[in-house]
C-alpha cells in the first residue's frame, strides 16, 4: 500500500479468522490505521490482494466519531438507513441500539451535545445495530478520559465476546497496552508498514518469548511500559 | 439647512409616511432579489455540495473557473444576459428583456457562483473531516454531498444571506437588462442612481436608507444566527481530551 513515494504497508501477508480479537499495535505512522482502512475497503490496495468471506458485514469506528447535527437516535438510525432499512424501522432499531449501550435516555438529545464517551458509545450503537460480523476500531478510546475509556472498553469486551449471541471478529488499533492485554486474543505489531510480530496475546506479553521472536516489538513494549 | 440634512429630513418623511412610490420600488427590489436567490440557491447548493465531495478529472479547472466567476462585475453579467435575451440573442424568443424575469435571471447569474463556491468550500471542509466515516457507513457521493450540506446548514444559511445581500445591492446588471422602467423594472439601486442624476436627492436618500436598513438587517440576522448556533452547539464535548 503506497501513498505516492511512501510505502504505508509492505510485505504484509496475514489471515484473520472469524471470532478473533486482533489488536494492532505500533508507534504513530506504523500503518495501523492504513491497515484498518484497507480491510474496511476505504482505501484500495495499490498492490496485492484482499479477500473477505462472502457477504461479510463490517462496521468501523473512528477515534473521533462523526455525529450529524441531529438527535442521538437519528444518528444511529442513519447507519441503518444507509444500509437500506426504511427510516421508520431504522428509528425503532436505533432505540434498541441505544439501549444496548446504555444511552436510551438521551435518544432525543442532540448527538453533538453528548460527552466524548457518550458519542463513542453512540458510534458503537450505530455499528452494533448493523449486526456486523467484523468490527474495526481505530483507537476508539484514544481521546477519551479514563472514565469514558472504561465504559467504551467494557462494551468492546462484550461485543468481542459475542455476549449478544452475535459472534463478532474484532480488529482494533490501540496504543494502550493494558487495553490490548485485556481485550485481544492476538496481537499484530507493525513498524514502518511492516508486520514484525504476529502472536497470541499471552506470547506478546511474555517478555522472554517476545524478545526471542520479535526483538523490535519487545523494545516497543518495554518503552511503552516504562 | 444643508442639502444633506434637507434631503435626509425629506427622505425620513417619505419613509415614515408610507410613500407608495417608495414602497413599490422597495417591494419590487426585494421580490427580484428574493426570487433570484431562491433559484440560485436551489442550484448553487446542489452544485456546490456535489463539487465539495466529488473527485473528477477536470475538477481543478472547474474550481478555477468558479472562483474566477466570484469576481465578475455585475455590469458584465448584465451585458451577457442582455446579449442572451436581446431579440437576436439565443434566448430572444422568450421576450424577457426589460422585464422582471430578466432582472431575476441577471441576479441569479450573478449570485449563483457565490452560492456554489461558498457551499463547495463548506462541504469540502466537512468532507475532509468526516467524509471517510460516512463512506464507511455506505454513503456514496451524492448522499455524502446532501448529508454534509444538511449538516452544514447553519453555515450555508449565512451563505444564503450573503448572496441576498449581494443581489439586492447590485445596480449594473438590473440597470442593463431591466431598463429602469418606472413602475415596472425600477428597483432600489437603479432608482437611487436615476434620482441622484436628476437631483431628487430626497427619494434617492430614502431608498438608500431602506437599502441600508435591509443590509443591516441581513448582517444582524447573520450575527444572530452565528450566536444561536454557538450557543446551541455549546463547548467541545466533555470527556474528550484535547
Amino acid at each position: 500500500m503506497r501513498f505516492g513515494a511512501l510505502a504505508a504497508l509492505s510485505d504484509l501477508s496475514l489471515r484473520i479468522n472469524a471470532g478473533e480479537r486482533v489488536a494492532l499495535v505500533g508507534s504513530n505512522g506504523s500503518g495501523k490505521s492504513t491497515l484498518l482502512r484497507l480491510l474496511h475497503g476505504l482505501q484500495p490496495p495499490t498492490a496485492g490482494r484482499l479477500r473477505a468471506a462472502a457477504a461479510s458485514r463490517q462496521a468501523m469506528l473512528f477515534q473521533r466519531p462523526f455525529m450529524l447535527r441531529a438527535s442521538a437516535r437519528a444518528n444511529v438510525a442513519l447507519g441503518l438507513w444507509l444500509a437500506g432499512v426504511s427510516w421508520g424501522l431504522a428509528c425503532r432499531q436505533a432505540m434498541q441500539g441505544l439501549a444496548r449501550v446504555g444511552l436510551a435516555e438521551v435518544g432525543e438529545r442532540s448527538a453533538r451535545t453528548l460527552s466524548g464517551g457518550q458519542q463513542q458509545r453512540l458510534a458503537l450503537a450505530r455499528a452494533w445495530v448493523l449486526a456486523p460480523e467484523v468490527m474495526l476500531l481505530d483507537e476508539p478510546t484514544a481521546s477519551l478520559d479514563p472514565h469514558a475509556k472504561r465504559e467504551v472498553e467494557a462494551l468492546m469486551a462484550d461485543f468481542g465476546a459475542g455476549d449478544d449471541g452475535r459472534p463478532m471478529t474484532m480488529i482494533f488499533a490501540s496504543h494502550n497496552l493494558g487495553q490490548v492485554k485485556r481485550l485481544a486474543s492476538r496481537v499484530l505489531y507493525l513498524e514502518r508498514g511492516r508486520l514484525l510480530a504476529d502472536l497470541p496475546v499471552q506470547d506478546f506479553f511474555n517478555a522472554q518469548r517476545l524478545q526471542a521472536t520479535a526483538p523490535a516489538a519487545h523494545l516497543f513494549v518495554k518503552g511503552e511500559l516504562v | 439647512m444643508s442639502t444633506f440634512s434637507q434631503s435626509a429630513a425629506t427622505a425620513f418623511d417619505l419613509v415614515v409616511s408610507n410613500d407608495p412610490v417608495l414602497w413599490a420600488i422597495v417591494a419590487r427590489s426585494l421580490a427580484v432579489s428574493a426570487s433570484a436567490c431562491l433559484i440560485a440557491c436551489a442550484l448553487g447548493l446542489l452544485m456546490g455540495a456535489w463539487l465539495g465531495v466529488a473527485r473528477f478529472v477536470a475538477r481543478a479547472a472547474v474550481l478555477a473557473v468558479l472562483n474566477a466567476l466570484l469576481a465578475i462585475p455585475s455590469v458584465v453579467v448584465g451585458l451577457i444576459v442582455y446579449l442572451l435575451l436581446s431579440r437576436s440573442g439565443p434566448l430572444g424568443f422568450l421576450g424577457w428583456l426589460f422585464s422582471f424575469k430578466a432582472m431575476v435571471l441577471a441576479q441569479c447569474v450573478l449570485v449563483l457562483p457565490v452560492v456554489t463556491a461558498l457551499t463547495r468550500q463548506s462541504v469540502e471542509d466537512a468532507e475532509r473531516a468526516h467524509g471517510e466515516q460516512l463512506r464507511s457507513l455506505g454513503a456514496g457521493t451524492w448522499l455524502r454531498a446532501v448529508l454534509l450540506a444538511w449538516d452544514e446548514r447553519y453555515a450555508l444559511l449565512t451563505v444564503l444571506l450573503a448572496a441576498f445581500g449581494r443581489a439586492v445591492s447590485e445596480v449594473g446588471a438590473v440597470m442593463i437588462v431591466g431598463g429602469n422602467i418606472d413602475g415596472f423594472t425600477r428597483v432600489m439601486t437603479t432608482a437611487i442612481a436615476l434620482e441622484t442624476s436628476k437631483g431628487d436627492l430626497a427619494l434617492a436618500m430614502a431608498l438608500g436608507l431602506v437599502l441600508l436598513a435591509v443590509v443591516l438587517l441581513l448582517n444582524a440576522a447573520i450575527a444572530l444566527l452565528r450566536g444561536w448556533r454557538e450557543r446551541s452547539e455549546g463547548a467541545p464535548a466533555a470527556g474528550l481530551l484535547a
